[in-house]
């Protein structure tokens, strides 16, 4: 037995490198700082670039532009970063730029609570763009999660060519943790895929039956137009409504059409058990522990952890809630993800334990909302 | 050279517009460059100037208003060899301040045009940093309040190491335009001009009026040399170059046996100042030589040096869910704040917690068993009460050894904290009154 003891920023950071991430940029803010602190250890000697934006908005700015140039990009704030990354978010969406964002959720509303957690931010980093198309959002659980999800986050990102946000927290990437490195899963690397080198590229063109276009990086010999305007295949402004459509239903689809292929959770599943809980990020982990402590208690549940929150793992939650009548969803907000399980199972009982005070919900209040309903 | 005109999407500006012009200089000087379309990239910014990058046969990257100096940072760091020119208009320059400062202060190789025609010239001529008090325009007397800015003044203060105001007006802006590109380093051309389809309507401004204006000015005509210093990104290199690689986080052999092999919980209750988190990472690290899983989550406010500072520390044989701590086998208490901040917890407590109570400390009354040490008396300092207490535990064997600590210390520490961490933790563990 060999382990690491690692904090969850950390692992973040790590991840990003074994993925290929070589230009990080970010601007401090706690709990998110660390990342920001490893990467500027790891970057330089590896020939990387790591960055200190004068705001998020330029750090994230840096990002699009380095992303632009071919390389994969990472940039990690908490909530109040997220606010400031949104105009740009919405380019990185519309204009399909590569790049990891990690939010280390804080206690919010607005500048709130810099070192307690919180998991306020789950539906601002779904709906937080201008236009509303849909983004990818992961949300580990413990440090283990921090490392491969991060890999993950940067293949789904390279692949869709769209923003994949990491949805951590203080109790997450400030936690420090035993890891055993040699057992964690990793997946293999993806890379964009590129067009052919030596012709003139559509920098949004799709083959039919092509989901997400080609990619060439801004500085080859081949010229490489990139807009944050609505454009057409050419990467020039358009006003034709029937491309304009094609193009917001292509990167709606691209994404919504896929879920099933990035659909990560842990599904406990336990025969004839009445309830099953719902729960991701930090407070999966109380929620794991009731699982445990039920079944000692001969009061066995089923537990779902969803790691994949966005798009909304639509056949997973399904499934795994098919022969429970009782759902009870734990989040550490005032009940948002509640609001898509509720969407997605109209016919179940949908019950919830929530808390947003700065602490962690712990294995008693859960067991509480499980026992009484 | 050929033209980098883009004959196929003409420039679509009102007649009259010097924007026309400058785009017709650019193209110039990129031919008396022996410029080819891939080794450039225009970055646009929003508005008339935003439209530079659809006129021209050149890399391009069009985003939001006031950010493309951003992504013509993070273009020029991973690509240095591309030539950046980014256009952006006296709005851009405006709501983009924060990024021109940088970019002043950087010095990253950008060449910026500012196509500062003196108004919003896309939504209907609202004032703008350096539209003239006396302009009428499409935002009424608000435009009368505000003081124009001089981004010339400002960019040379801010730093930056080549800055020229011109007229877009002037015969040789090509060859201004190729100096400031050919700078190494950043460099602001601030080309004054006319907006026929806004400003003009209500403001009378010719060519000559430009040139009388900066006719008027104190010349800014290129290099600032008292801002001349390396480039940022080839400095950046420079530096990064000399970083020392990082190495893969310590694997930790399991090589003891913990005095408890069951799950083990522990609370150090201190305040900044006092290592409680290193501390508390130590008694992780311990864990890890005796082959136990651990977690420690840590809590104190923002401030640094004031306040509690709180680590609860599990160990277990098995994986470990929850992080936070209800039960403690264990509480240290170090500080009066850290106590006072978790109260509530001595109410809680059971007969099998053990405290350690550093003397000055007072501790609510509770069913625990309370272990005293007066660490002062020891000649310990108070930055290192933390530590000491973990010397304590060892000492007691209790969820550590002291051989455990021994191992912790020395993966944690090198050379001289390693050493004067080796004799607390010995004198310590070897004294009769601990």
């Amino acid at each position: 037995m060999a382990y690491s003891l690692l904090e969850g920023n950390e692992a973040i950071a790590r991840g990003a490198v074994a993925a290929g991430c070589r230009f990080f940029a970010g601007y401090p803010i706690t709990p998110a700082t660390t990342i920001y602190h490893n990467m500027l250890n790891l970057l330089p000697p590896l020939g990387g670039i790591c960055l200190q934006g004068e705001d998020e908005i330029a750090s994230i700015g840096f990002c699009l532009g380095a992303s632009m140039a071919g390389m994969k990009v990472m940039t990690a704030t908490s909530g109040p970063g997220i606010s400031l990354y949104s105009e740009n978010l919405s380019f990185a969406i519309g204009s399909e730029i590569p790049i990891v964002i990690v939010d280390v959720q804080r206690l919010g509303p607005s500048t709130g609570s810099a070192t307690r957690g919180a998991d306020g931010d789950i539906n601002f980093l779904r709906w937080g763009n201008s236009g509303g198309l849909p983004v990818i959002v992961l949300a580990p659980v413990d440090v283990q999660d921090c490392f491969s999800l991060t890999l993950q986050a940067f293949n789904l990102a390279e692949e869709f060519r769209c923003p994949v946000f990491l949805a951590s927290n203080k109790e997450i990437g400030m936690t420090r943790e035993s890891i055993d490195l040699q057992k964690v899963d990793t997946p293999g690397i993806v890379e964009r895929s590129a067009a052919p080198p030596n012709q003139p590229l559509l920098p949004f063109g799709v083959d039919p039956g092509q989901q997400v276009p080609n990619f060439l990086p801004i500085g080859n010999k081949v010229l490489v137009r990139q807009t944050s305007s609505t454009h057409g295949a050419d990467g020039y402004i358009t006003t034709d409504s029937a491309a304009i459509a094609r193009n917001q239903e292509r990167l709606k689809n691209k994404l919504q059409s896929a879920i099933d292929r990035f659909s990560f959770h842990e599904h406990y599943s336990i025969e004839h058990t009445d309830t099953l809980l719902i729960a991701y990020g930090v407070s999966a982990r109380a929620a794991k522990a009731v699982f445990k402590a039920q079944k000692r208690r001969g009061k066995p549940i089923s537990l779902l952890v969803l790691k994949t929150l966005w798009p909304v793992p639509e056949n997973v939650i399904q499934q795994a809630a098919r022969d429970t009548r009782r759902i009870v969803v734990v989040e550490m907000n005032l009940g948002q993800y509640l609001r898509e399980i509720k969407r997605i199972l109209p016919l179940k009982q949908v019950d919830f334990c929530g808390q947003m005070d700065g602490r962690l919900i712990t294995p008693g209040r859960i067991t509480e909302a499980v026992d009484h309903e | 050279m050929n033209s980098l005109l883009n004959a196929a999407r003409p420039p679509v500006l009102c007649p009259g517009c010097t924007h026309e012009r400058i785009t017709h200089s650019l193209d110039q000087a990129f031919q008396n460059m022996g410029l080819a379309g891939h080794q450039i990239v225009i970055v646009s910014d929003i508005g008339c100037s935003g439209l530079f990058d659809t006129f021209f046969h050149t890399h391009a990257m069009h985003g939001l208003h006031g950010r493309a100096l951003t992504y013509a940072a993070g273009l020029k760091m991973a690509r240095p060899e591309l030539n950046v020119v980014v256009t952006m208009g006296d709005g851009g320059q405006g709501i983009g301040g924060a990024h021109l400062l940088a970019a002043c202060r950087r010095n990253l190789d950008l060449t910026l045009l500012i196509l500062n025609n003196f108004n919003f010239g896309m939504t209907g001529g609202q004032f703008s940093a350096t539209t003239p008090p006396e302009a009428r325009l499409g935002s009424g007397f608000l435009s009368a309040l505000e003081r124009p800015l001089d981004i010339c003044k400002v960019a040379r203060c801010a730093g930056a190491p080549y800055v020229r105001r011109c007229s877009g007006f002037q015969k040789n802006l090509a060859e201004h335009i190729q100096d400031a590109i050919e700078y190494e380093g950043f460099a602001l051309l601030d080309i004054w001009g006319i907006c026929p389809g806004r400003y003009t309507k209500k403001n009378r401004l010719t060519p000559k009026m430009i040139d009388d204006a900066l006719a008027k000015l104190p010349p800014i005509d290129g290099v600032v040399s008292e801002n001349v210093r390396p480039e940022y990104g080839q400095h950046y290199r420079q530096l990064a170059a000399a970083q020392k690689k990082v190495s893969a986080p310590a694997v930790i052999e399991s090589q003891f046996t913990a005095p408890q092999t069951d799950r083990q919980e522990v609370i150090l209750l201190g305040s900044a100042g006092q290592r409680v988190i290193t501390a508390g990472e130590l008694l992780c690290i311990a864990g890890l030589t005796a082959g136990m899983q651990t977690t420690q989550k840590n809590e104190y406010n923002i401030t640094v040096l004031r306040g509690p500072s709180i680590s609860e520390l599990i160990l277990s044989p098995q994986e470990i869910n929850y992080t936070g701590i209800e039960t403690p086998n264990v509480v240290v208490a170090l500080d009066q704040e850290g106590v006072d901040r978790r109260r509530g917890l001595f109410e809680r407590m059971a007969k099998k917690t053990l405290i350690i109570q550093i003397s000055g400390v007072s501790v609510p009354t509770s069913k625990a068993r309370i272990h005293c040490v007066d660490l002062k008396a020891l000649g310990v300092k108070r930055p290192d009460w933390a530590l000491a207490s973990l010397a304590v535990l060892a000492k007691l064997k209790q969820i550590i050894t002291p051989q455990m600590l021994e191992a912790a210390l020395k993966i944690r520490f090198k050379s001289n904290a390693l050493d004067s961490s080796l004799n607390l933790v010995k004198k310590v563990t070897t004294d009769k009154a601990a």
